[in-house]
């Protein structure tokens, strides 16, 4: 059944109940917002979704993305908080449901991911404001029986500049609410005049995460509710034969041991009772055809997929006819792995299910998808499944995947009580969904000169994207995730071709990884460009500024960082300097980078100075934020990790294994800032992206050695 | 049967012996606040203190605890060390997702509590054992340099 038709029906319920229509008056954790939602999903003006202000004066943001520590809750709000004139101090703020009016267009799915929130929402959610603040103007100078133009608000009131009279929102809300909604565009202020906008904001999830009591859904309680862990088969595509669970079921607190086709789960009354027992199982798969799988069988198919067919992804010019007539010729295999996304909060979902309805409680970047899974499982309508989205302890990509809700209700529906499913970190790192092992093949020419006149490009691996939005492939079989960092580059690049050869990874699901396709296509692109100007013996930054042609951002931050990091000054015996630069969700970052490397062979990335020009700034502290986590979480992938398969098994069973850059290995880092006045690009995983290729880059320049396998520790080719 | 002091506060609790302590908060006392990570000790987001020393309660069994008074990230309120730590924070918006926060709270209040004013090298011996994988370690150490010069 299509939301729409419950939510209006439910409209007209709430519209006699009084309240600004877009705020009506219903107990916190029903589903007030979807009503407004989806009637105003028929004009260009959908402020509804995203605002809600009650008689009592309470106003309440609704955030359309989730927030798993990029600081969106915060920006989001500034976004509306700008246009409706209240103070971040006067807000509550809630997690979207799961509705059609909360979809990010870019994603085909009510999703966060893919830096696209900030670029989604820069216009919506201030217009969401600003529609808000028109008509509870209106309703003020209604009242008073004087001209709107005569009235200003400020800080969640609306006053009469003449006569000084003013109204709170909230004595507003119920004469706003039978106001129409405007059907032409309001004025947004002028940048000028932001208070909120490009100041940097405290956090507003700061607070509870520093005392301990914000909710991730992994802290989840309900009455009556029993702590589950699950096993599912370690091989992809394995199924239970047989589960022996005497011995489990003597385990003291153990309460039920539940199947499903791969997967087994036992009950307890905590966690503890639940790992106990699922220790004690005796399980009996069917590995079934994945069992062989090797981490060798995966880098063989990739390199092989070298030679032979390929599509044509992108062509400018006749690249190879120009590298046929180059004066020189550079030519490079790259290796990605796969890797895991390993965020803090293990795997979890808390599931509720009865005849009526089922209670989903979890932290999810995909909420629809995960409530669509659930209503198929359970049979109910979709309008009976509630997805309550909690704080996330870390995404990374690995929450727009939402198998784990899909397992957990299937489970859940085998009890009366609610379920909690915990992961262990085992569990976490043997059944992720992983970023893909890519191999990338390079040819260059340089000219006599020293300049590029022709780069060719193969691209050898999977396409998430065929699996996660099938419909989202391009029509000629390219995911266009690849295509980032490759073709969109900062470069004025005379001839390319790019053709791609699709290999799906035996043995594993891929996935969304932070930094997606820039991640990827950053390191194999910047380390490129670093050969191509050692083979053309000009300096790394001059060869790049002398490439970034009709792209004055990407100079004007390779300057500023070349600057900042006194590129060119004397470094110490082993260290090495390297650079990268990149366009990337539409955000230019240029990052430099020191690393050193000790006899033994240990490597220590020193310092990181990243120049970034984002367009306009949201929350400016926070870019900075996001940019050293993002390079945090790519240097630990680059220089440490690589998920191996042996016997189709994940190898890495927890941080022991999996190593995770620590705080004694972390470099200074800085980030600058350029003003702009362009819209606003994507941040989150921008840092994320420089982080190999800065490195990689970096040790080169101290051993005079290429690095082209990562992680960059490994051995090397 | 243990009687476990957590918070200030005592606490029957009837608990298999092996049960490390972190459950024990988190599913018998209802003390969400200290998080599961890895389950062997090496991130950290346990971290609680025993008798104001940092451990780990993912890997100390609550029937080892004894009568040692116990101190989670909720037991803070009084604290006046742990007032200016979480003020530090707030700050300089260390947090990102939060999830290891109250784990890299509770050792940077034992580092403090032992050593007002640690030096770079002290407070990465400290605080290496807590993983972030939203890479904030370089905000934590701002923050606890910060306290050290407040106090």
């Amino acid at each position: 059944m299509p939301v729409g038709t419950i939510a209006i029906s439910r409209r007209r319920a709430l519209l006699g109940a009084g309240g600004l229509l877009m705020a009506a008056m219903v107990p916190q954790g029903s589903l007030r917002a979807t009503t407004r939602i989806v009637e105003d999903q028929t004009g260009p003006f959908a402020p509804n979704a995203f605002v809600r202000i009650a008689p009592d004066g309470s106003i309440t943001l609704i955030l359309p993305n989730v927030e798993m520590g990029q600081g969106i809750y915060t920006g989001e709000a500034m976004l509306i908080a700008e246009e409706l004139d209240v103070g971040l101090d006067q807000i509550q703020i809630e997690a979207a449901p799961p509705d059609d009016a909360y979809i990010t267009k870019a994603l085909g799915t009510e999703a966060t991911g893919g830096s696209t929130s900030t670029i989604a929402t820069w216009t919506s959610l201030r217009e969401a404001g600003a529609v808000a603040r028109t008509l509870l103007v209106r309703a003020a100078a209604n009242r008073w029986m004087v001209d709107p133009a005569s009235c200003q608000t400020e800080a969640g009131m609306v006053r009469h500049g003449p006569t000084g009279r003013t109204l709170t929102y909230g004595e507003l809300a119920v004469e706003a609410a039978a106001l129409p909604v405007p059907t032409s565009p309001v004025a947004l202020r002028d940048p000028s005049t932001f208070r909120l906008i490009g100041h940097a904001q405290h956090r507003l999830d700061g607070p509870a995460k520093v005392a301990g009591t914000a909710t991730f859904g992994i802290d989840i309680r309900q009455p009556d509710m029993k702590f589950g862990t699950v096993a599912a088969c370690p091989v992809m595509g394995g199924v239970l034969l047989h589960v022996d669970d005497s011995a489990a079921r003597k385990i003291p607190g153990v309460r039920e041991v539940l199947t499903i086709g791969n997967a087994v789960c036992v009950v307890g009354d905590h966690f503890w009772a639940a790992r106990k027992g699922l220790e004690a199982l005796e399980i009996t798969w069917d590995e079934g055809v994945n069992s062989t799988v090797s981490t060798e069988t995966v880098y063989r198919g990739l390199h092989e997929a070298l030679q032979g067919p390929a599509i044509v992804a992108h062509t400018k010019g006749d690249a190879k006819g120009a590298i046929a007539g180059a004066a020189t010729r550079v030519e490079a295999v790259y290796q990605q792995p796969l890797l895991a996304h390993a965020p803090m909060e293990p795997i979890n979902c808390t599931v509720h299910v009865t005849a009526e309805r089922c209670d989903i409680w979890v932290g999810t970047q995909v909420p629809m998808r995960a409530r669509d899974a659930a209503a198929e499982v359970t049979g109910l309508p979709k309008d009976k499944v509630f997805l309550h989205n909690q704080y996330i302890g870390g995404g990374f990509g690995r929450r727009l995947e939402h198998e784990y809700v899909t397992q957990a209700v299937q489970f859940a529906r085998q009890v009366a009580y609610p379920l909690k499913i915990v992961w262990s970190r085992e569990e976490d790192l043997a059944l992720d969904r992983y970023r893909p092992a890519y191999v990338d093949h390079l040819v260059g020419g340089l000219d006599a000169h020293g300049k590029l006149v022709g780069l060719s490009h193969r691209i050898v691996g999977p396409a998430v994207v065929a699996r996660w939005a099938p419909e989202a492939l391009l029509p000629n079989g390219v995911d266009d995730d690849l295509l980032a960092a490759t073709v969109e580059t900062p470069y004025a690049i005379p001839a390319m071709f790019l053709d791609y050869a699709r290999r799906e990874a035996p043995g594993v699901v891929t996935a969304w990884w932070r930094g997606v396709g820039g991640t990827r296509g950053v390191f194999v692109i910047e380390s490129f460009i670093d050969e191509l100007a050692a083979s053309a013996k000009v300096d790394p930054v001059e060869f790049r500024r002398r490439m970034t042609g009709d792209h004055p951002r990407a100079r004007a931050v390779l300057d500023l960082a070349a600057e900042k990091a006194e590129w060119g000054s004397k470094l110490p015996e082993g260290v090495g300097r390297g650079v990268a630069l990149q366009y990337v969700f539409g955000s230019y970052l240029a990052t430099v980078m020191e690393v050193e490397l000790s006899q033994m062979g240990t490597v220590r990335v020193r310092r990181a100075v990243v120049a970034v020009d984002c367009g306009r700034v949201v929350n400016p502290d926070q870019v900075v934020s996001q940019i050293e986590g993002g390079l945090i979480f790519g240097l630990s992938a680059a220089l440490f990790n690589e998920v191996t398969l042996e016997k189709g098994r994940v190898q890495e069973k927890n941080f022991n294994t999996y190593r995770v850059l620590r705080m004694n290995e972390s470099p200074a880092i800085e980030v600058h800032l350029i003003d702009s006045t362009e819209d606003p690009g994507g941040i989150g995983e921008t840092g994320t992206a420089a982080a190999a290729a800065a490195a990689a880059n970096a040790m080169a320049a101290a051993t005079g050695r290429r690095y082209r396998r990562l992680p960059l520790t490994g051995v090397q080719a | 049967m243990l009687t476990l002091q957590v918070n200030g506060a005592a606490h029957q609790v009837d608990v298999p012996d092996d049960m490390p302590l972190l459950w024990v908060l988190r599913d018998v006392l209802g003390l969400p606040g200290t998080k599961f990570g890895c389950g062997i000790g090496e991130c950290g987001a346990c971290t609680v203190h025993v008798d104001g020393k940092a451990v780990r309660a993912c890997s100390l069994p609550a029937s080892l605890v004894g009568d040692r008074p116990v101190t989670t990230i909720e037991g803070l309120a009084e604290d006046e060390v742990a007032t200016e730590v979480t003020k530090a924070w707030l700050d300089i918006d260390v947090v990102q997702c939060g999830y290891c926060q109250p784990g890299q709270i509770m050792a940077a209040i034992a580092l403090l509590k032992s050593n007002l004013h640690p030096s770079d090298d002290e407070i990465d011996q400290a605080m290496s054992g807590n993983i972030c994988r939203c890479g904030t370690y370089r905000r934590i150490r701002a923050a606890i340099r910060n306290v050290a010069g407040a106090v």
